[in-house]
């Protein structure tokens, strides 16, 4: 057996509630009680206002779709695209929209917030078994064991590479790590605080001391080494990405040779040359979530498009338009094309998801279970953040 | 038919009398239907707008929501001295700046004395046209033409291969040389004017009293068009400044005063808007300085 097995979280929330509860594994969820605002839950879904209005990754909300959704339930919906978690947590705050298409990093933030409200999923008939094993009832969307979000798709940040400069296929992060990677000055990480669980990811596997386990609960002496090791990192990088296109054009204009990507990325680049690897350090990924605002205007036609988006049909579209694993498993199955899809996304591969660890908002209080330390919150990592760049 | 040729009658003198009477009541209504508009805009939308921006720099934020809560602190301004990124950031970003408005100095002053005293109207217009070329297009579309310009595989490299050197890639030189590019007119266009007002006799005046080429642009051009290149470091030094999109396309790893607004605009907006009165601070500075060396009186 290998020093670190990156576990599912849900077997790591299963043995929390071991601990915690006394062996009482039934209830579902993470197991760590997190303290969260009161927000009423919808009894039953009513009459559509007719309205709804949603923030969304680019190519989440589409005409293909929505359509079909306006012409049954008579909801216009319009959508507001968003670059970054961050600008969505922003846009949420405002009040103005009901839904959000909430990534890992931003959805606790949003939970404990208060401003999305826990969903009853049984008004959402479609949020069915055929969800993945790997995007059900996990830490950034469940609090407590109470749904917070509808699972949309998920994507790990590979290794991206370029085969002419680096030949056969990195099997370790160190490549943008280590300062006398063979790359440096053409590295690329991406731009935002939640790569420190990266950093946290390659310590876990290289430096066992730390003590890490989950990449997002640091303490302060753990987040200060992801701190010195992005810093190292920090010499080596030719430019941070968060914008796809930027990254894309780097990657083919040849300024970066290897770095942190995802693989839809890597497939509109549409070069040959580059070429995606998952190392043996394991790594982080983007899980999104569908979560309704807790003061929505239009909570009816919310609920309707929550039912209507999980659908196998409608799940595998969003899935193929961004270019994610999708969370309704059964589309897999749907066509040769669907299945296609999901083997080069790894949809239904579980035994891949099992070495990334889904984006997390990180928070005081210890995800990994910890009780005799307070761990650093989103707030210190954003602050780590601005430091490491110089 | 003669009543097209009818000529206005003069106004009495008891008109002119009467018109003179209401004139300053009229002007003043005219003056407040004039100044109104654009005193309401500057109060409300832009000076207002600001001062929210600005007065955030005080408060506080949630640290786990990243909410902002009302209130005082100055710990947002001492994070921008305790912080060592922040600081180096933003003595890299003056430094910048510094050095923008220095090439574009040099290189305005040449051209200009070039195109308004010796080139010919064809050679003037065409330069003139290659000058201002660049503000005819969107800022966006001249930063990705540098970063095309700039990348690994671009231009610059093709052009330097076969003398076997290569080009500076994305870094901070590189942001230096666009952040030149995108604002040289501010500076080239003032210049120009300057000195084409410089008439040719003092050119001659010099000439026959003994002056080389570079005593006369020493000692008789330069003075005289210092009010204009005052006037034009204005702009590249305030705009080279407030840029961040161009560290963030061409600058590689390279952060500017901006970029550290634009990353936590979102997640500290206290710390953003405290950041926000560094260049604000610089440019005041700066035209002190310039007012100090009494360069302001003739603009």
């Amino acid at each position: 057996m290998k020093k670190f097995v990156p576990v599912l979280s849900t077997v790591a929330a299963a043995a929390l509630v071991l601990t915690a509860c006394g062996g009482d594994s039934s209830s579902s969820g993470d197991g760590l009680s997190i303290e969260v605002p009161d927000v009423p839950m919808m009894e039953s879904v009513g009459e559509p206002e007719g309205q709804l209005n949603i923030v969304n990754w680019s190519g989440f909300v589409e005409p293909a779709w929505t359509d079909k959704f306006t012409e049954d339930t008579g909801c216009v919906v319009n959508p507001r695209v968003a670059g970054t978690s961050d600008e969505m947590v922003t846009l949420m705050r405002t009040g103005q929209y009901d839904l959000v298409s909430a990534s890992g990093d931003a959805s606790l933030r949003l939970i404990v917030g208060g401003d999305v409200a826990p969903l009853n999923l049984d008004l959402i008939q479609n949020f069915s078994d055929d969800i993945v094993p790997g995007m059900k009832g996990q830490i950034y969307d469940t609090i407590n064991g109470q749904a917070y979000g509808v699972p949309i798709g998920r994507g790990a940040n590979i290794l991206q590479y370029n085969e002419e400069e680096v030949g056969t296929a990195p099997d370790s992060w160190s490549v943008v790590w280590e300062a006398d990677s063979p790359y440096a000055g053409k590295v690329t990480a991406y731009d935002a605080p939640i790569y420190i669980a990266d950093a946290a990811v390659y310590l876990m596997y290289h430096n066992p001391e730390l003590g890490i386990t989950n990449p997002y609960a640091l303490d302060e002496t753990q987040l200060a080494a992801a701190v010195d090791l992005l810093k190292q990192q920090n010499a080596i990088i030719g430019e941070y990405w968060s914008d796809p296109a930027a990254q894309i054009g780097s990657f083919v204009g040849g300024n970066t040779v290897v770095g942190t990507s995802w693989e839809i990325l890597r497939k509109l680049s549409g070069e040959e040359k580059l070429k995606g690897t998952l190392p043996k350090e394991g790594s982080t990924g983007w899980y999104d979530a569908w979560m309704l605002s807790s003061t929505a205007a239009n909570p009816n036609c919310a609920y309707l498009w929550m039912d209507y988006v999980s659908t196998a049909d409608v799940n595998g579209q969003i899935a193929t338009t961004f270019g994610m694993a999708p969370a309704n498993g059964a589309w897999c199955e749907s066509s040769e094309e669907a299945k296609a899809h999901c083997e080069q996304y790894h949809a239904t591969d579980e035994v891949y998801f099992d070495q990334i660890w889904p984006w997390t908002t990180p928070i005081e209080q210890c995800v990994d279970g910890r009780t005799d330390v307070q761990c650093t919150s989103f707030q210190d990592w954003t602050d780590a953040w601005l430091t490491i760049k110089g | 038919m003669t009543s097209v040729l009818q000529v206005p009658e003069p106004p009495t003198q008891a008109e002119v009398k009467v018109a003179a009477a209401r004139t300053p009541r009229q002007n003043r209504r005219g003056l407040l239907w004039l100044l109104t508009p654009p005193t309401a805009w500057l109060l409300i939308l832009y000076i207002g707008s600001l001062f929210f921006l600005l007065i955030t720099a005080f408060w506080f934020i949630n640290p786990f929501t990243s909410k902002v809560i009302p209130g005082f602190t100055l710990e947002n301004f001492v994070s921008i001295f305790t912080v060592p990124a922040y600081f180096a950031t933003a003595v890299r970003s003056l430094l910048i700046a510094l050095a923008v408005t220095l090439i574009a100095i040099v290189l305005a002053v040449p051209i200009a004395i070039y195109m308004a005293k010796i080139a010919s109207p064809a050679m003037r217009a065409f330069l003139a046209v290659t000058i201002t070329l660049p503000l005819w297009a969107g800022y966006l579309v001249k930063l990705i033409a540098m970063r095309v310009v700039f990348t690994e595989n671009g231009f610059l490299n093709w052009l330097l291969a076969p003398f076997g050197i290569s080009g500076p890639g994305f870094n901070t030189s590189t942001v230096i040389i666009t952040l030149t590019y995108l604002w040289f007119p501010f500076m080239a266009l003032p210049v120009y004017t300057a000195v084409r007002q410089i008439p040719n006799s003092y050119f001659d005046a010099s000439a026959d009293l003994g002056a080389k080429s570079w005593r006369t642009i020493r000692t008789v051009v330069l003075p005289l068009i210092k009010p204009a290149i005052i006037a034009g470091s204005v702009f590249t030094f305030s705009l080279s400044l407030g840029d961040y999109l161009v560290a963030r396309f061409v600058g590689g790893s390279t952060q500017m005063i901006g970029s550290i607004i634009a990353s936590n605009i979102n997640l500290n907006p206290p710390v953003a808007a405290a950041f926000s009165f560094v260049p604000i601070t610089f440019v005041l500075v700066y035209l002190w300085v310039v007012r100090k060396m009494g360069a302001l009186e003739r603009l």
